[in-house]
């Protein structure tokens, strides 16, 4: 008889392992499934973790490691606040899309004036973006009661229509023959996010990103704030008692998550992507829940999740012009590994036991 | 439909239109009342936008290869019901959060469909032919309206009614209700909490499969990735703003159906509003009904979304 007994205590070491395992899980399942597909396993793997960082193009792959993880931590650290607290915003992909159009808007509205003013501007209006489409769900959640994941998640929606809508009218290139999308921020240098040193692809929402992982470590670690998301996520009553404030809490985390998510795409749309079209999301924002909680919602445990990701973004690619691997089996791979993260999670609050119960 | 951009309102018929609205409603029924029976038990599956999805490419791959719609839609009630299973098995074995679990399993059905789909995009399916009703559906303005549609509609009313008397006047919808309601206590009278959970858990699935089907087979009917488009999602909120009561996600569905078809009969008609804010219409309805209603919470299941562990 196997039966499963909750621990006194959560299990360090399997609070580490359990990531691990999981993707060492994902990866023999994951294997199957190319198998299934009729791709070599072990070549399909290889190509998705191996080829990216050590394979005969890896100097073209590195920077894109920073590229495409930059984003998915900027997002994931601030769902993580609010997943700590059991505030769950999982509208971050509207949130992206908002922050970029406003600060792609922020910054077309100068062309072709040239300033160092324009990107600072750029990424205040990014920010403000996302935080405002954020603080929708929170002030309705704080005034009405109204529950934030239906909210937040109601207005991806809304904004990928507005993002159809910037793209075909207000934010169009007058100058693009009639086609939907703004004017290219990349050949526009004071609006451009470009690469700080060029070729390694650190531009400035990595700079961003790492900023926001010390921030949201010593915030956890070190300050008050950060003790009031903790208990409040872990013993919500005792949180309250001991005079934590759940509405401003409300309002702070999914502030927060927005503001960064909001730079996450502006970042974006200034630099690797250029410009706002219709398509210009690519799911960053719901990728991102995986990383947060891949990364165990702690801000260091979110970078090394944010590069794996982010691997297996790149390295899908690679799979996919190579092997002709599909692109949605990647996207069942990512999802296969947030499967197997909660399904292990089990064994840090709990210990399988073999043997019958004792009768109390 | 409206010639160039002159607007042209008299081209909607009032008569197809409501019929295409009961039309548009039904997926949302569907999925809506089957998350309301996972609910009741005590448990909140957010992975209803996967489940229908999923369904929706089961059944269209099943209904083009056997040439038949009603298989498709038993593919897609099984389609969903084993994604569900997954969901079941995370939360009730694994004891792993639902809001996390159900996430994993949106994303994973949403990326689980567009590859079983791949090489079924641009196909058409099968046709359901019309419920054979007679001389009822040639009856003026009531017939098109109430007796014209195909089975799945009159299915889904059959599930609504189904559920509220099962809910309201049998044993088991009253075990059902004692272990949403409170978990521990029901496990304190004998009963087993986590079977009847799964086993709600797989009901919800299917009928979220069959909502999924719904658009992909009847509605559309073509697959294309990510097309349920937020259903699911729209489904969780009609539960919520239905108080958990069949009759009510029954009137819910009605309205957000009316809404969905009433901004696509718009944009047919060329109306001055760009199509891009007709789109968001039924999505920002969605938060305002919300908001309205959720001063009421009262009548939530007390034990929806914990977990349930029998120590000792």
């Amino acid at each position: 008889m196997i039966r499963i007994e909750a621990r006194p205590q959560p299990s360090a070491v399997m609070a580490y392992a359990t990531p691990v395992l999981a993707v060492v899980l994902t990866m023999i399942f994951g294997g199957i499934l190319f198998a299934v597909l009729g791709k070599d396993p072990l070549q399909a793997i290889a190509t998705i973790f191996w080829e990216p960082i050590f394979g005969e193009f890896a100097f073209f792959y590195r920077p894109q490691l920073l590229i495409k993880g930059a984003p998915l931590v900027l997002i994931a650290i601030g769902l993580a606040l609010g997943f700590r607290a059991g505030i769950w915003n999982i509208g971050a992909e509207g949130q992206y899309i908002v922050g970029a159009i406003c600060g792609a808007g922020a910054g077309l509205a100068f062309f072709p004036t040239e300033s160092v003013l324009i990107f600072p501007f750029m990424v205040l209006a990014g920010a403000l973006g996302g935080w405002a489409w954020a603080m929708i769900p929170a002030v309705l959640k704080v005034k009405f009661g109204t529950n934030e994941i239906l909210v937040s998640l109601m207005l991806v929606y809304v904004a990928e229509q507005l993002l159809a809508s910037m793209s075909l009218g207000l934010l169009k290139n007058p100058e693009g023959f009639g086609f939907p999308g703004s004017r290219n921020l990349q050949q526009y240098p004071s609006a451009h996010n470009a690469e700080i040193i060029a070729g390694t692809g650190m531009h400035w929402g990595v700079v961003a990103a790492l900023i926001a992982v010390i921030f949201a470590y010593v915030l956890l670690t070190r300050h008050r704030l950060g003790f009031a998301i903790r208990v409040t996520g872990e013993a919500p009553r005792a949180a309250k008692f001991g005079g934590v404030n759940p509405g401003r809490l409300v309002l702070f985390c999914l502030g927060m998550s927005g503001l960064l998510a909001g730079l996450a795409g502006m970042f974006e749309v200034a630099g690797p992507s250029g410009q706002i079209s219709i398509d210009f999301n690519v799911g960053y924002g719901f990728t991102a829940i995986i990383v947060a909680f891949l990364g165990r919602l702690n801000p260091l445990g979110i970078v090394a999740a944010g590069l794996l990701m982010a691997l297996t973004y790149i390295g899908g690619d690679i799979a996919q012009s190579q092997l002709g691997l599909p692109a949605a089996a990647i996207q069942v791979f990512q999802g296969m590994l947030l499967f197997f993260l909660l399904a292990l999670d089990v064994l840090t609050n709990y210990r399988v036991r073999v043997g019958r119960a004792e009768v109390a | 439909m409206g010639s160039g951009t002159d607007m042209d309102l008299s081209a909607i018929n009032p008569i197809l239109l409501i019929a295409a609205m009961i039309a548009a409603a039904t997926p949302i029924l569907l999925a809506a009342i089957g998350e309301l029976v996972v609910e009741r038990a005590g448990v909140l599956n957010l992975g209803v936008e996967g489940m229908m999805i999923t369904g929706a490419v089961c059944g269209f791959i099943i209904a083009v290869n056997t040439g038949s719609p009603t298989v498709g839609f038993i593919a897609a009630a099984v389609g969903g019901a084993v994604l569900s299973l997954l969901f079941a098995f995370l939360t009730q074995v694994a004891l792993a959060n639902q809001v996390a679990s159900g996430l994993a399993l949106t994303l994973f059905g949403l990326g689980l469909s567009s590859l079983m789909g791949q090489s079924y995009v641009g196909i058409k399916p099968p046709r359901a032919e019309a419920t054979p009703l007679g001389p009822l559906a040639d009856i003026p303005v009531i017939g098109p309206i109430i007796f014209g549609h195909d089975l799945m509609v009159y299915l889904g009313l059959g599930i609504v009614a189904a559920t509220w008397a099962v809910l309201k006047f049998t044993r088991m919808g009253l075990v059902l209700r004692a272990v949403g309601e409170n978990h521990d206590a029901a496990h304190a009278l004998g009963y087993k909490v986590k079977r009847i959970r799964t086993l709600a858990i797989l009901f919800g699935g299917a009928c979220a499969g069959l909502g999924g089907a719904y658009i992909s087979l009847i509605r559309v009917p073509q697959w294309t990735e990510g097309m349920t488009a937020g259903v699911g999602w729209i489904a969780l909120a009609l539960v919520v703003f239905a108080s958990w009561k069949p009759w009510r996600v029954l009137l819910g569905a009605y309205l957000f159906g009316g809404i969905t078809q009433l901004q696509l009969n718009l944009q047919g008609a060329g109306v001055a509003i760009p199509v891009e804010y007709l789109a968001m219409s039924p999505y920002v309805v969605t938060i305002i009904v919300l908001v309205i209603l959720s001063a009421d919470k009262s009548r939530a299941p007390g034990s929806l979304g914990r977990t349930f562990h029998a120590s000792g």
